[in-house]
């Protein structure tokens, strides 16, 4: 594939124009570190943000740093840590499920795929830490929205509709994110050998309780021995994340020990480090990046998870999974051909509500499901003429969503 | 007034007569309304300097009932001004006299609780206060507080995407939703979202959110509820300079902290809160930070101790820990008495909303106070700090001639000033009609024909509550227009692949 990777935005807009001038739809891209998500692009020319990197400002009193989509994960990961902040968001790296480099793509593909990690339910998702942008439109027009400021109500929020657009709407030019202090340190607690059931219903006591825990997680039996720190265990943990400072992450650990007390499972507590190390692998997909399977993403209500992998497994697909987001949100790896599988898991969500992805498969599979949950009719019309004000001649990522744009 | 509206359509209204026919088809007579006085009461919302009779007034309270009036809507090619419980500050639900105003007050039960899903599904014109009462006596609450959240409604809400004190750390309504349900211009019902959290394709509830009633009408809303903090002291800090004051806020977010609330006053709006309701305000403090900590006991102990020595080292001259809850409210009273209180010296005064990065502050303060002198009127200055939000109140009297004038002036240069900075022109009210012509300083043309051209994609005719938002109004098949023709050739003089 030929690719181009434009050093600035009249760079950019001259490409764009051209492709829409010789009919011939172009892959938007970073790194493409996460290529193979998604649809197969329709395209033979690859544009790339790579060469727009670097940071414009970081102001970190101020919580806001400004820069190229083109910066890498590493770049920005590594100045945010010198100064004891990050992402709160806890971007997904997919570099383990698509085996590229760690910390390799960039900070635009993050965006694009609006990437979260377990502390979703209380951080939110990226889409909740872009403040502004710039970008280049289908139509080969630069156009910005949004701001610096943490509080703006100025016109359509359409930072939200780029990210979690997949490429498909605009191409980023420029970003402007908040970002956070990182809690002073974290522990978890993991209760050993509970059900899948059990471990949903203590996930969800906990979240009603006012102990702040940031992040939850079931993994069961056979999922566990992948995340380092519980190498050579077998039995399933209910992992709960405390962040915060010492003395009170300590209180609120006793306290939530204390709560759980009479389910007489048994404890064990993961200390600041090997907590983050655990989180990191949970995030990362890591309990199923070995198992040589389609894997998919189910986002769905917190207490129906374990009842819907029960029913996916009911209707013929077989499936390991495990659970995170309180169990909002179900990783699952099956040897079950997408064709056979895509329906069953959408008629299960049906009645659970939600969506799932098809995040990782070839690409033959790719082509043939709809990748993403598919819409109802109306829905699905409002899409495509959303698509249409960006790129009315689908230029941009074409196929990556859905088969008709 | 100097507001320039869309000119009325001739055709709608002498359609009249005929639209209130079928509209009554639709819905029980007393719910539409077409007498003069009756209509009177929607005249305006909380921006009243601008008033405007609607052409007829409808309060459906079933969603076929909001699709039908919009599929009627669309036939007759007539406008509809949605509008939730009135209290916009930025004109957002101005009704327009050839134009229906959709009210949706009847909308006002709460459907389903789900607390072990902590999600609370109500209709739109529940007020937001009510979530947070439903919910509270099992520990919950939802987290935007703007002021008005005694009277304001959830759809309003979702439309403005209203912040409040707590957004610093918890985030305005957009962070908040977990699901929506739309009707379109046309009558199409949509559903967003649910009980789960990401949405399967675009963001669509976040481009709902925020976009003043011009993309569709909200009919229910699923908000996330939360645990309430297991402690929130108030810590109420003077200072002998705004400076210092400004300083203490910047301080207190570079130590990693973030508090539940962070909120400043000038020494004019401290008098005048003080004034209203004695609530122990140091008076001669040219700058007063309240800051709430909340979280579990030991830590906010901790924090305390932080912020204290924060304040001591930006020389505050008051620091006050809240040792009881009634304290602590006390602290609150007068921050959230500000807007009567400053109105009580008024006697009228305009509310603007801009927002400048935080460092910016004692900057904009000094150039505000130029300012002030050059347009001779008074401001006082409530913000929400932590997030650099400014509430600067213009005090003027409606009484004299000209002022009404002056004091928009003055909010105008406020506003531009704020873009200057690197700031926004509102960060919680909206722009409406209020801000509308000043969206220029703020985007491109370009800027403002993609967001126009969002518009299109959900309301090709214009008619959902045009006049609000955009300066001018390009019809949509001109802004769609991209000159690209099958068997001609596009951009003729770029270089071929």
């Amino acid at each position: 594939m030929d690719q181009f990777a434009p050093s600035d935005e009249g760079e950019i807009i001259d490409f764009v124009r051209a492709a829409i001038a010789n009919e011939a739809p172009l892959e938007v891209a970073g790194n493409a570190t996460k290529a193979a998500l998604g649809r197969p692009v329709e395209a033979d020319r690859r544009l790339s943000t790579r060469s727009l990197r670097g940071i414009h400002f970081y102001e970190p009193s101020e919580l806001v740093v400004s820069l190229g989509p083109g910066t890498t994960m590493r770049e920005l990961t590594d100045l945010l840590d010198q100064n004891g902040q990050e992402l709160a968001f806890e971007p997904i790296d997919y570099a383990h499920l698509f085996a590229t480099e760690p910390l390799g793509g960039t900070i635009g593909s993050a965006v694009a795929v609006n990437a979260s990690g377990p502390r979703r339910i209380k951080a939110g998702a990226a889409r909740d830490h872009v403040l502004g942008f710039s970008a280049v439109s289908g139509r080969g027009e630069a156009f910005q929205s949004g701001g610096r400021v943490m509080k703006n109500v100025t016109g359509y929020d359409l930072s939200k509709l780029m990210t979690g657009s997949y490429g498909t709407l605009a191409i980023l030019t420029d970003l402007t994110l908040k970002v956070l202090p990182k809690p002073e340190m974290e522990q978890t607690l993991l209760l050993h050998g509970l059900g899948d059931q059990n471990g949903i219903d203590v996930m969800t006591e906990a979240s009603g309780l006012p102990h702040e825990v940031s992040s939850l997680a079931h993994l069961p039996a056979g999922c566990v021995a992948a995340i380092g720190p519980l190498a050579g265990q077998t039995a399933a943990v209910t992992a709960l994340r405390i962040e915060g400072p010492e003395t009170s992450v300590a209180k609120r650990k006793a306290d939530l020990q204390e709560h759980f007390a009479p389910h007489r499972a048994e404890f064990s507590v993961l200390s600041d480090a090997h907590s983050k190390t655990f989180w990191g692998a949970l995030r990362d997909c890591l309990p199923l990046c070995a198992h040589a399977s389609d894997i998919w993403r189910l986002s769905t209500a917190p207490t129906e998870g374990a009842r819907l992998v029960e029913t996916i497994r009911k209707s013929g697909v077989d499936a390991a999974a495990y659970y995170d987001w309180a169990g909002g949100l179900v990783w699952l790896a099956t040897t079950t051909n997408a064709e056979t599988a895509a329906p069953e898991i959408r008629r299960a969500l049906h009645s659970s509500g939600g969506h799932a992805t098809l995040i990782r498969a070839d690409a033959s599979s790719r082509a043939g499901v709809d990748v993403f949950h598919p819409q109802p009719t109306a829905l699905a019309a409002l899409t495509a003429r959303i698509k249409n004000s960006f790129d009315p001649e689908r230029i941009l990522n074409r196929g990556r969503m859905r088969k008709d744009f | 007034m100097a507001l320039t509206m869309p000119k009325p359509e001739q055709e709608i209204l002498a359609n009249r007569d005929l639209l209130i026919r079928r509209l009554r088809e639709i819905l029980p007579a007393e719910s539409v309304i077409d007498d003069e006085i009756e209509r009177r009461a929607y005249e305006c919302d909380a921006l009243t300097m601008y008033r405007q009779l609607p052409l007829v007034v409808v309060l459906p309270e079933t969603v076929p009932q909001v699709s039908a009036i919009m599929a009627l809507a669309a036939e007759m090619n007539v406008k509809v001004v949605p509008r939730g419980a009135g209290t916009s500050l930025s004109g957002g639900s101005l009704p327009l006299g050839d134009g229906i105003l959709l009210g949706m007050s009847k909308f006002n039960k709460v459907l389903d609780i789900d607390y072990p899903n902590r999600a609370a599904r109500v209709q739109p014109g529940v007020t937001n206060l009510a979530i947070t009462k439903a919910v509270e006596h099992r520990g919950f609450y939802y987290a935007p507080d703007p002021s008005s959240q005694i009277a304001c409604s959830i759809g309003g809400n979702v439309g403005e995407n209203s912040g409040g004190v707590h957004c610093l750390k918890y985030g305005l309504t957009t962070n908040n939703l977990l699901g929506l349900q739309i009707v379109l211009m046309g009558g199409e019902i949509i559903e967003l979202g649910g009980k789960h959290l990401d949405s399967e394709g675009y963001d669509l509830i976040g481009l709902m959110t925020g976009s003043e009633g011009l993309l569709g009408v909200i009919t229910e809303v699923t908000v996330r509820i939360l645990q309430k903090p297991q402690t929130a002291r108030g810590l109420l800090l003077g200072f002998p300079t705004l400076d210092d004051g400004g300083n203490c806020v910047a301080d207190i977010i570079a130590a990693g902290i973030i508090p539940g609330g962070l909120e400043m006053m000038d020494n004019m709006a401290i008098i005048a809160a003080d004034d209203f309701q004695p609530c122990g305000y140091p008076r001669d403090a040219e700058s007063l930070v309240i800051c709430e900590l909340d979280g579990t006991a030991s830590e906010v102990e901790h924090l305390i101790e932080r912020v204290s020595a924060i304040a001591r080292d930006n020389n505050a001259t008051d620091i006050r820990v809240a040792q009881t809850e009634a304290e602590r409210l006390q602290f609150w009273a007068g921050r959230k008495n500000a807007f009567p209180a400053v109105g009580a010296i008024g006697p009228d005064y305009l509310c603007m909303d801009g927002t400048i990065p935080r460092k910016q502050l004692s900057y904009v303060l000094s150039e505000m106070r130029a300012l002030a002198k050059r347009h001779n009127l008074r401001v006082a200055n409530v913000f929400h700090a932590g997030d650099g939000n400014l509430h600067p109140l213009i005090l003027y009297d409606a009484s004299i001639n000209g002022e009404i004038e002056k004091a928009e002036a003055f909010g105008a240069d406020i506003l531009r000033l704020c873009v200057k900075v690197g700031g926004v022109l509102t960060g919680e009210h909206g722009v409406g009609v209020e801000k509308r012509d000043l969206m220029h300083t703020m985007f491109s043309e370009a800027d403002l024909e993609q967001q126009q051209r969002v518009k299109c994609a959900f309301d090709p005719n214009h008619r959902l509550n045009p006049g609000k938002v955009f300066p001018t109004l390009h019809r949509c098949a001109e802004l769609g227009h991209m000159h690209v023709h099958k068997g001609k050739v596009p951009f003729p003089d770029l270089p071929r692949f």
